[in-house]
């Protein structure tokens, strides 16, 4: 047991002097995993994922179904609290805060890590009470003139604004697939989170959406950390600056995106993007 | 007889089905491809041999009896064949004596049209079997006949499912519409048939405030235009089933919250059975809870604070019928909470939703139509629901909204009315029709309210 951890925070220091070698970037880790298992009822789906995600930046996780990319994501903010049979060890802090920390409310968070699910789950409200719902179950408005502000800066950010300004009233699952989506990054947006995950978030949606959501989340990166699970390879090329692949409940590879896609240092790494399998 | 008939319906069944699939089977193995397996031939056979002998019986059976009634009534004078009663009378007599079920000594003419009947009852019978035997064999022939490579047996006899089923979807629909307009006729009778005597005016109807059809019988004697006023019974239904919904609203709703996103597998897996034996309950039961134990406990709580409560309170008949509509309401909450996809309670807990500021918020406004539709459904329930009442409310129509008060309900006064000897023809008599009419038409109105909501419901998710 002492042993493993050991060895395993060795592994991890030399992990991460590699990788700031090869980005040539010292940032510091937004989010920090070490170690982390989870299981699902006897089921072993993520085996010792060690992981530093740097700030401002995009995060993809790539790999073939069942590999544990969503389900380390759901680590993050503990969507996986939701799951009872779930089980999850090891160690997450973001900002050097242990999330799993018993003394920590969840609450607060999810607050502080937005999510975008991959299909689009607007509630069945209207475009304004969507955006409007986070901040007002946190208090983060103290009138209706802040709220709308916010309201507002947030359909900007995710590029929806223009068109919606003038139906805010209307059903948010009235718009289209695309819009639905830009929607719910809004929503997310809207509490200020500092880490925003998103979990195959095109993978519903038609090339023209895929290409503005895209552009939005590259627009993002300069104000959050945004991790994202993709299982399309060139999005994970256009969007994200480093990358990790992960295989059969393992993180095999992580690194910056370039040297992951025309570098990989693991073989099945190699095998995985170039289509051999998967 | 019948226990023949259908007998033979089976053998000639079981014929057709191996004549067809083994005629079939030994065309194919001769080397002509056919378009459907064996099996298909003798389901088509089995139906040509079970739907012409179901035809003919139930066409058969009435005929003969019809026939055999008729003849034995020619035997009759002419004074018992004109009057529907003594005709009525004497059919009977000649049934019961041709059965032997009849002692003592029985005339001429009794004994004659007895056994005219019974020579037509046996002859009747005796060609009905022959005729269904006759088209159950034609029915074998055309469908060994029919067998060929171009004939395509498993299309027609999907044509014949599809028959079958629309028969019995019609007999439902058929009954549904039969039961309406035979209590429509007897409202409108009871408004307009110039024939009955004390009937009230629609108006006087609808908008009176005394309710009291004993009066009525005796024509020469009270007021009796108002006795058919049917605003105290409206008030005691609605009374109740606001005292009902007051309990049962909450309570099942709560508790199908609780059942879908708060009780563990465990939990629910024992809590729901039990749930729904409540709605197993008989309502006579529920009905003596209601009288014996629900109102004098009622009464006593009354008295010890100085309140004056009838022993037959809608109170406590309210009470109880919100026990027995909890699990209408909290079981189809329950089914229309867990509809709510799992992708909106994500949503919010991924906001930093507590569990429940996301039930509050997203999961309840989402059931909404599925909710208020179980609503709807329950109230029709409770506006509909007899035993309680007659056994707690008590019957004086009082127009009253007082829940301490002993009040009436439409369906306890459709049940006093028509239960022991009525004349058919009297007012008191159709007013029971014009009751269930009125009931009838706002279950209806509930019902289609709940629909539509129910409707509106589906296009959101699906």
């Amino acid at each position: 047991m002492e042993n493993t951890a050991v060895d395993l925070s060795a592994i991890e220091r030399v992990e991460a002097a590699r990788t700031a070698h090869i980005t040539g970037a010292a940032k510091p880790a937004k989010v920090v995993a070490k170690g982390v298992d989870v299981y699902y009822g006897a089921k072993h789906a993520l085996m010792g994922v060690n992981v530093d995600i740097p700030d401002r930046g995009v995060m993809a996780f790539i790999g073939p179904s069942g590999c544990g990319k969503s389900t380390f994501l759901r680590c993050i903010n503990r969507m996986n609290d939701t799951i009872s049979s779930c089980r999850v060890t090891g160690n997450i802090t973001i900002d050097g805060q242990d999330i799993y920390d018993p003394a920590l409310d969840v609450v607060q968070l999810r607050a502080r890590v937005g999510m975008v699910f991959q299909k689009p789950n607007p509630f069945p409200k209207s475009i304004y009470d969507n955006v409007a719902y986070g901040p007002r179950i946190h208090g983060l408005a103290a009138n209706k003139a802040e709220l709308d502000e916010i309201v507002q800066k947030s359909l900007e950010k995710a590029a929806l604004w223009g068109e919606v300004k003038d139906r805010l009233a209307d059903s948010g699952t009235g718009l289209s697939g695309g819009q639905q989506q830009r929607l719910c990054i809004a929503r997310a947006i809207a509490v200020s989170p500092d880490v925003i995950l998103m979990d195959e978030p095109c993978s519903a949606l038609d090339p023209i959406a895929t290409a503005k959501v895209e552009t939005l989340i590259d627009e993002l990166r300069s104000n959050y950390c945004i991790i994202i699970v993709t299982h399309s390879m060139q999005q994970a090329a256009r969007v994200s600056q480093r990358t990790a692949f992960f295989h059969l409940g393992t993180l095999v590879e992580e690194g910056a995106t370039q040297t992951i896609f025309t570098n990989p240092v693991d073989q099945r790494t190699q095998d995985y993007i170039t289509g051999r399998f998967g | 007889m019948t226990v023949v008939y259908f007998s033979a319906l089976a053998l000639l069944t079981v014929t057709a089905y191996f004549l067809a699939s083994s005629h079939s089977a030994a065309v194919s193995a001769r080397g002509q491809r056919l378009h459907s397996l064996p099996a298909y031939h003798g389901l088509l056979a089995v139906s040509l041999v079970i739907a012409p002998m179901l035809i003919l019986w139930v066409i058969g059976t009435p005929l003969i009896s019809n026939l055999a009634l008729s003849n034995a009534l020619n035997l009759f004078p002419t004074d018992v064949q004109t009057d529907s009663l003594k005709s009525g009378t004497a059919l009977r007599d000649v049934q019961s004596f041709a059965a032997g079920q009849r002692s003592g000594e029985a005339s001429d003419v009794l004994r004659s049209a007895a056994d005219t009947y019974s020579t037509w009852m046996t002859t009747g019978t005796y060609a009905l079997l022959a005729a269904g035997i006759a088209a159950a064999l034609l029915g074998i022939g055309t469908s060994l006949r029919l067998v060929s490579p171009t004939f395509r047996a498993r299309t027609h006899f999907e044509r014949f499912v599809r028959i079958i089923l629309i028969a019995c979807a019609g007999v439902a629909v058929l009954t549904t519409i039969g039961i309406v307009a035979s209590v429509l006729t007897e409202t409108l009778r009871f408004f307009f048939d110039p024939n009955i005597k004390g009937r009230p005016g629609v108006l006087d109807f609808l908008f009176g405030t005394e309710w009291n059809p004993q009066q009525a019988m005796r024509a020469d004697q009270g007021d009796i235009k108002s006795a058919y006023g049917f605003l105290p019974l409206l008030t005691g239904t609605l009374l109740i089933t606001f005292i009902a919904m007051c309990l049962a609203g909450p309570l099942g709703l709560l508790s199908a919250i609780y059942l879908a996103e708060y009780a563990t597998p465990q939990i629910r897996r024992y809590a729901k059975p039990v749930l729904e034996i409540l709605a197993g309950i008989p309502t006579v039961v529920l009905g003596f809870f209601a009288a014996l134990t629900v109102a004098p406990m009622i009464r006593g709580y009354g008295e010890a604070i100085g309140l004056d409560v009838a022993s037959e309170s809608a109170l406590a008949a309210g009470l109880v019928m919100g026990m027995m509509i909890i699990p209408f309401i909290s079981s189809l909450s329950d089914d229309v909470i867990n509809a709510v996809p799992q992708s909106l309670r994500d949503g919010a807990y991924a906001l930093g939703a507590t569990k429940s500021e996301a039930i509050k918020q997203v999961v309840l406004p989402a059931a909404l139509p599925g909710v208020v539709s179980a609503f709807m459904l329950a109230i029709s329930r409770a506006i509909g629901e007899t035993m309680i009442v007659v056994m707690a409310a008590g019957l004086a129509a009082k127009l009253t909204l007082n829940p301490l008060d002993a009040v009436t309900t439409i369906t306890v006064q459709i049940k006093t009315i028509l239960v022991g000897d009525q004349e058919f023809d009297s007012a008191k008599t159709l007013a029971a029709f014009a009751l269930g009419f009125v009931l009838f038409f706002v279950t209806l109105v509930l019902n289609i309210i709940a629909l539509r909501i129910v409707r509106k419901y589906r296009e959101q998710y699906d």
